[in-house]
């Protein structure tokens, strides 16, 4: 197993809704991903526990690219992961994203 | 011809058939999250000790296997159709949904608060091969602890529903636990057992049991049989709105008290009937053929209407 | 330790069973009064036929002396694993079995196990783990499944989980294990018969299993997990 940190810095505050949102599962070739509104000096933290050895220049990679896109204020993203596959990953990260954005009714 | 559970579509817009396109997907196919959503009121979810509280397995880091923030199985309190309910639902795809130490105390805790609580029921929604090998002992433990907090609840005037319909069905001792249940609901894809039939095919070798034959492994633990047998009460078709219906249905006219003498003498009975009328059998087909239903090697192709359909005419009182 | 040489141990003042292949039912006397006896010998894989001749005696004896405790004495290499016990329902059989204690316990009787030889999981969930206090002889085993199926099923090579098993009591066999995860209250060396009174002499406090578990550092979240949910902690 490796743990991976990652953190960007944010430009853009969060849309208003969920507190958090958890998307996926921990199985072979998933991932869970949890996003969490916290105080965090406007950065995105990213935490990553993976099954798979020796990724990180991948992850730095996919995550970049996400951050590029979404560059998100005191947000903290935590993910298990068993070997999920960078579009696995960037979808998971979407979904997530989405379902914290969802307005509460 | 549109199949049954077709019906709402996300094209149409109003509020109300949002909620039916959540409700009316299959259970089979949902995680467990997507399970709660799908049966409790829009919005009306409450959990307990969630994923922020990072409650994962201890035990798995040693092992080299990532574990998961609810450790696999979620559990809360919400509304289902107006009625209020304490919900747990076993995370099929992570590790089997074995039951591990800090997951068999959220079950346990579950059903502890419901005694107090008082709830119109606790549903568990199983999706599990029974103890977390990784942490054997500790799942071990922790499915007796639920399996005495399912009856202390019953006791405690609490009907438990199991309700199953998902990839791993219910096995080990978590199948016992759903035998201990007030009622168990079924799907036909969900499967109820003890042993895997991979465990017993190892041990006793193909002949005793073929667990690559998926037919002949539904004839032997899965819902159509169970609900011939008895094992299941009410058999529903794999739709999340039809499991809510069948909650209701089920909770209609139970009222819960824990077991008593003469029901479990009754069991006694119908259990030892069992045996006497079906104990050479080794195959459902044997079983359904004996209960006087015509054709019973059709059962497995029949949907859920036409198959309690011809369920009904079947002349033996199950047992 | 094999029955008969348990029982006479055990049972100074006499005892009774019926013996049908190695599932027995039956009574002793104690110093502290008649007890009803159940269990499984030979390491016997219990059955649908088992389980009901178990729960069987259960009833009996709930019918006709509510109060008196009833001992378990377990020897069981696990459930009969057979398609027919399957497809009959074993897990219900087993839950009914469980079902007959919990009365027992509820109208008032006190519900012991002695692991006087091996238990293993589904044989065992379904009447040694019911009681209110578990006991094991020192040469006795408890356990899921043996450390090379184990490590089959995790894909850990052998001596990576022998070396763990040293440190972590969740998933090796073993009767210490049991005791540090506060399932197994204490092992019995010596007097039996004095052992057997002292544990029927203590009241029942229901569940405590997961409270001793954290006091003896083997289990050490499930109780704290279990009281946030109970409290509806968020």
């Amino acid at each position: 197993m490796e743990t991976l940190r990652f953190r960007f810095d944010g430009r853009q505050a969060l849309p208003a809704g969920e507190h958090h949102a958890l998307v996926g599962v921990v199985a072979s070739g998933n991932l869970e991903v949890l996003l969490e509104r916290l105080p965090l000096d406007g950065a995105m933290e990213i935490h990553i526990v993976t099954a798979a050895r020796g990724f990180g220049e991948i992850w730095q990679a996919v995550l970049g690219d996400f951050a590029a896109r979404h560059p998100l204020r005191d947000l903290r993203i935590s993910i298990n992961d068993v070997g999920a596959t960078p579009a696995v990953v960037s979808l998971r990260l979407s979904q997530a994203l989405e379902a914290l954005q969802e307005s509460a009714p | 011809m549109k199949p049954p559970h077709a019906k709402a579509t996300a094209a149409e817009p109003s509020a109300v058939n949002a909620v039916h396109d959540s409700s009316t997907r299959s259970f089979y196919e949902a995680d467990a999250r997507a399970r709660i959503a799908g049966l409790l009121d829009r919005a009306s979810f409450r959990e307990f000790v969630g994923p922020c509280r990072r409650m994962a397995s201890p035990h798995l880091t040693p092992l080299d296997q990532p574990g998961a923030f609810d450790d696999g199985v979620v559990v809360g309190e919400g509304l289902l159709r107006g009625r209020r309910v304490l919900i747990a639902a076993q995370q099929g795809a992570f590790l089997g949904g074995g039951v591990g130490e800090v997951h068999g105390a959220k079950l346990t805790g579950l059903l502890e608060r419901a005694v107090t609580e008082r709830p119109a029921a606790v549903l568990l929604l199983l999706d599990t091969g029974g103890v977390r090998l990784h942490e054997a002992n500790a799942g071990l433990i922790a499915i007796s602890e639920i399996l005495r907090a399912t009856l202390a609840a019953r006791a405690a005037g609490v009907a438990v529903l199991a309700l199953i319909g998902s990839g791993n069905g219910a096995f080990g001792g978590m199948g016992i636990v759903a035998r201990c249940c007030s009622a168990v609901l079924m799907s036909e894809e969900g499967r109820l057992s003890l042993s895997g039939p991979e465990v017993i095919e190892t041990v006793r070798g193909v002949e005793e049991f073929d667990a690559r034959d998926r037919a002949l492994v539904w004839r032997v633990t899965g819902g159509k049989h169970r609900f011939l047998l008895g094992e299941a009460n009410l058999l529903v078709a794999d739709r999340i709105d039809a499991f809510a219906d069948a909650v209701l249905a089920a909770l209609d006219g139970l009222h819960e008290s824990g077991d008593s003498l003469v029901a479990l003498e009754r069991e006694q009975t119908r259990l030892s009937q069992r045996i006497a009328d079906y104990g050479d059998c080794r195959d459902g087909l044997e079983i359904w053929r004996r209960q006087g239903i015509a054709e019973p090697e059709r059962l497995p192709l029949l949907d859920t209407a036409e198959f309690l359909a011809a369920a009904a005419t079947r002349g033996t009182p199950c047992n | 330790m094999q029955l008969m040489p348990l029982l006479e141990r055990l049972f100074p003042l006499g005892h009774s069973i019926l013996r049908r292949d190695d599932v027995f039912s039956g009574s002793a006397r104690t110093a502290a009064g008649e007890v009803t006896l159940i269990g499984t010998a030979n390491r016997r894989e219990v059955g649908i036929d088992d389980a009901l001749q178990l729960a069987a005696a259960v009833l009996a004896s709930t019918r006709e002396h509510p109060q008196r405790p009833i001992l378990m004495l377990v020897d069981t290499a696990g459930q009969r694993l057979s398609r027919r016990d399957e497809l009959l329902g074993i897990n219900a059989y087993f839950a009914h079995l469980a079902r007959t204690l919990e009365l027992a316990r509820r109208r008032g009787a006190r519900l012991v196990t002695l692991v006087y030889g091996e238990a293993v999981s589904g044989g065992f969930l379904s009447f040694g783990l019911m009681a209110d206090q578990i006991y094991a002889l020192a040469g006795a085993q408890i356990r899921v499944m043996d450390l090379r199926a184990m490590a089959r099923v995790t894909k850990q090579p052998l001596d990576k989980l022998e070396a763990l098993s040293r440190s972590s009591p969740v998933f090796a066999p073993g009767v210490d294990n049991y005791v540090r995860m506060g399932a197994v209250e204490s092992v019995w060396q010596d007097d039996l018969a004095a052992a057997l009174l002292a544990a029927l002499a203590r009241p029942a406090e229901g569940d405590r299993r997961r409270e001793r578990g954290a006091e003896r550092g083997g289990r050490t979240l499930a109780c704290d997990v279990a009281a946030a949910v109970r409290a509806g902690e968020a």
